[in-house]
């Protein structure tokens, strides 16, 4: 049993460890934002923030959680940089299928936390998930967008 | 097909009967299928909505009965039950345009979901199917008929009420409006009684003209749900009770799991339900997913050996490499797919003459949500079945088949999909929901499959592997006086569809070399028939997706034998063809004028390629420029004009366009499933290329309408980029490529 600081709640996880922390999101907490695309850390499809820190959720191991503060899609429009970000991805009309935009948004989030003017090397270094829909132009233009 | 294919295999293990399993043959297995659908077309579906419509509701004409399409609510939004799925088209939203503009309702205020099973949404041909870029041009007739009736019976419902004439009635957004005494009645408190009324069959439509929601850049419906992770997926469905199952396929197509060599240590693992054998696969069902996957992932089992060699199976030593030498190889005459004037005597006569052979592998759809199903077998008989799909009644008689169940048994749920881009067609093993019916059945329980990555990317069905062979005969002005195209290999419309498509040559192994718009005199062009052993499937664009990377690449060599400019060399090409003029000419235009190049930005050179295509009743044309870094192609810009004929908004138009666009240029630059020793290599995005961030160039379309009958919008954005790539690399370099992906060739010359 772990304790998982999920959105400013402390949850109660049942799993083995090196459960990987998306199936402890989406199957034991029923947080199913957070998507499964390669269980690999190569698509980015389940990127979390741990402390602020977009992070791979699928190949980041529950016991390595205990202590810190996760932030997942569930939870985008509460922060004010994640709701710049929702905002930007609206109008810019982002989503194809959308499958990898719940990843793509928290990516952003947290460049954009960290760095609130990014040049676009900074975009491309920091937006890395795939989007099978080829909505990286769209992508890039909504981060200006909420970089504005 | 010989009684070894994938499909047999299929057919025979996953479809048990009361009698047991039966052996069914593709022949009977879409014999049955086409039938039913077409059948189903004339066959009113239950009591109550016979009611609800009174005498008309005997064989029903699909898309005209208004409560199977239509749930006006009390608070103003309205309920869209639609006959396709949504997986990033557009497509729900392209439909509350139509519907809303004719219905006079604000698009914004519609909820779209699709449409369970149902004779009254085979809107594509008598079919229901979201595939061919068929959705919005198939129907945009019959929804915008079905909003204008649909207002009709408000208007008469509300004259009724109001005790006046329905000439005296308008509509306002929603609401029925009496100008006269200025009252108004909101659809929703109509709503009841209209549709009760019988529907008019010849309300006029609205006047192009004064159309206020089609031809705008209407908002998509779903993107803030999208942007926030509320969109809900099938791997994000969850029923009551229900089992997690992972499974781990046959390493080997065709070969089964003949004994599990470690049951009892695998079942005592953590949250193990039970352990199972599937045609084809084995299984554990758990308590959550990932404990069924590390229990799978631990299973072992003895298989059963593939054929030591050949292609008319997936043998041991079964490889893409000896596919397409098969394919190479094969001395089948094959049949004409499309003749035009004497070739052989322009070839006699012919001051040059030049051939080349084209090749292109096997694709994964490697769309980014991983397939999964739950199956729930209910008390009271039926079976619930929430699976992707891209056929919806199909999917119902062949999970009735699996279950033992007759279709009316089957509840099919439709989720949105992550993805798609052809993956979710009925293909025998490549898909899950049979093995959640399954062992739904032999748990007694719900049970949701879920493919992980790794078992998607070796069980995907595939682009087919293709092979085209292309001969020219130039006169002594290097212009073409006749063409020759020999392709070998296999579509899946004659996979897949055969008993419902009969034309003796397999259009989707085909397209984009027949049809073709150039003024090439005299043409010659044959399809010779080797079926592939494994899975092959639809993907975007289909036979498009390389056919016309083949011909638009070969037509460049063509003009490098004449010495011809390629944009010029299209353009005589086309005199007489103005639709193709135009748009060959707004590309040229969007890229700021023609220019072939080589040219320098920052001291590195570049350089444009041009191709057209005309796939799914729309016509293309592309320029590419690109660039060589490191031996490897870098494209830095796309322009793409497309003629649709006509759209509906122009926003989604423009963005489908550059989502096919930047998969063409995946494909064209990375991707190929590799088989070796009967097994498919790469398993996951690491070794899987796909078009990443650093890879995607600026894409900059533009739209013509030209009027012509309206044409697909999902596809035809592809087709272009492969070839208008490899002219501007062959523009750099000299050399040509004729073996796709672009990544195999090291790359020299700028
Ligand atoms: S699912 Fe974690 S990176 Fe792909
Ligand atoms: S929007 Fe479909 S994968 Fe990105």
């Amino acid at each position: 049993m772990y304790d998982v600081d999920v959105n400013g709640k402390v949850l109660k996880a049942d799993a083995e460890p090196g459960t990987p922390l998306l199936w402890v999101l989406r199957d034991t907490l029923g947080m199913i934002g957070t998507k499964y695309g390669c269980g690999i850390a190569q698509c980015g499809a389940c990127t979390v923030l741990i402390d602020g820190q977009a992070t791979r959720s699928c190949q980041f191991p529950i016991e390595a959680v205990e202590q810190s503060k996760i932030t997942t899609i569930e939870a985008i429009t509460e922060d004010e940089v994640g709701r710049k970000v929702v905002e930007a991805w609206v109008a810019a009309q982002v989503p194809q299928c959308g499958y990898c935009q719940s990843g793509q948004v928290m990516a952003a989030t947290a460049l954009l936390k960290e760095t609130p003017k990014p040049t676009d090397a900074d975009i491309s270094d920091a937006m890395s998930n795939l989007c099978r829909c080829g909505t990286y132009n769209a992508i890039a233009a909504a981060v200006r967008q909420a970089a504005a | 097909m010989n009684a070894h294919s994938p499909f047999d295999l299929d057919a025979a293990t996953l479809v048990p009967t009361p009698d047991g399993v039966a052996n069914l043959s593709r022949r009977r297995f879409l014999g049955v299928a086409a039938g039913a659908l077409v059948l189903g077309v004339a066959l009113p579906t239950g009591k109550a909505r016979a009611q609800a419509e009174g005498a008309g509701a005997i064989a029903p004409k699909p898309g005209t009965r208004v409560p199977a399409f239509l749930e006006i609510r009390a608070d103003g939004t309205v309920k869209l039950l639609s006959p396709f799925i949504e997986g990033g088209q557009g497509i729900n939203t392209a439909l509350a345009q139509i519907v809303g503009e004719e219905l006079d309702v604000n698009p914004a205020r519609f909820v779209v979901e699709c449409a369970p099973p149902g004779p009254d949404y085979a809107l594509v041909n008598g079919l229901r199917l979201t595939g061919g870029s068929f959705s919005t041009r198939s129907s945009y007739g019959a929804m915008r008929r079905l909003g204008a009736t649909a207002r009709e019976m408000l208007i008469r419902a509300a004259a009724a009420k109001l005790k006046v004439q329905d000439g005296e009635l308008t509509t306002e957004d929603g609401k029925v409006v009496h100008a006269a005494s200025g009252r108004s009645i909101g659809y929703g408190d109509l709503a009841g009684e209209a549709l009760l009324l019988q529907p008019k069959d010849d309300v006029p439509l609205r006047e192009p003209k004064t159309f206020r929601y089609i031809r705008q850049p209407v908002a998509r419906l779903d993107v803030r749900d999208k942007s926030t992770g509320r969109a809900i997926y099938a791997i994000d469905q969850k029923v009551e009770g229900m089992l997690y199952a992972a499974v781990q396929h046959a390493a080997v197509l065709g070969t089964e799991p003949k004994a599990l060599l470690n049951e009892a240590d695998v079942k005592a693992m953590p949250g193990v339900h039970s352990v199972h054998r599937l045609p084809g696969a084995i299984a554990v069902a758990a308590d959550t997913w990932w404990r069924a996957r590390k229990a799978v992932e631990a299973l072992k089992a003895d298989w059963s050996a593939p054929a030591a060699q050949g292609v008319d199976t997936v043998s041991a030593e079964f490889s893409s490499e000896t596919m397409l030498a098969a394919l190479k190889a094969s001395a089948e005459p094959g049949l004409p797919s499309e003749t035009e004037g004497d070739a052989d005597a322009a070839f006699a006569k012919a001051a040059k003459i030049i051939e080349a052979d084209y090749d292109a592998p096997y694709l994964a759809h490697a769309q980014l949500e991983p397939p999964s199903s739950i199956a729930r077998f209910n008390a009271d008989g039926t079976l619930d079945l929430w699976v992707p799909n891209q056929m919806p009644e199909l999917f119902q008689m062949i999970a009735g088949q699996t279950a033992g169940l007759t279709p009316d048994k089957v509840k099919i749920h439709s989720p949105l999909l992550g993805g798609f881009f052809g993956r979710h067609f009925m293909y025998g093993p490549a898909n899950p929901f049979p093995q959640a019916i399954l062992l739904a059945k032999a748990t007694g329980r719900p049970v949701k499959v879920l493919w992980s990555r790794e078992e998607e990317f070796l069980n995907d069905a595939v682009r087919p592997l293709s092979f085209s062979r292309f001969r020219a005969a130039l006169d002594g002005a290097g212009n073409p006086t006749a063409l020759e195209v020999r392709t070998v290999g296999e579509g899946p419309i004659g996979r897949w569809f055969g008993s419902i498509f009969k034309a003796p040559v397999d259009s989707s192994a085909v397209e984009g070399i027949v049809e073709k718009p150039y003024a090439i005199p005299n043409r010659k062009m044959a399809f010779a028939k080797l079926p592939h052993p494994v899975t092959i499937a639809f993907w975007r664009s289909v036979g498009h997706s390389m056919n016309d990377f083949f011909y638009e690449s070969f037509l460049d060599e063509i003009a490098d034998a004449g010495n011809k400019d390629p944009y010029a060399f299209r353009l005589a090409l086309l005199k007489d063809k103005p639709r193709h003029l135009t748009l060959l000419k707004a590309v040229a235009d969007l890229s700021g004028g023609w220019t072939r190049g080589p040219y320098e930005v920052d001291g590195v050179k570049r350089a444009r390629g041009v191709a057209m295509a005309s796939p799914f009743g729309s016509e293309t044309a592309t320029i590419a420029e690109a660039s060589i870094e490191d031996g490897a192609a870098r494209v830095h810009r796309l322009w793409i004009a497309i003629d649709p004929g006509s759209i509906v908004n122009p926003a989604i138009v423009k963005a489908q366009v550059e989502s096919a666009a930047a998969l063409g240029l995946s494909s064209a630059l990375f991707e190929q499933v590799v088989y070796k020793d009967g097994v498919r290599q790469d398993r996951n995005y690491d070794s899987y290329k796909i078009l990443a961030r650093d890879h995607m160039p600026e894409v900059h379309v533009a739209i013509v309408e030209s009027g012509a009958p309206m044409g697909g919008i999902g596809e035809p954005g592809l087709p272009g980029v492969p070839p208008a790539v490899a002219n501007a690399l062959a523009a750099l370099t000299g050399e040509r490529i004729r073996s796709l992906p672009i990544a195999k060739a090291k790359l020299s010359g700028a």
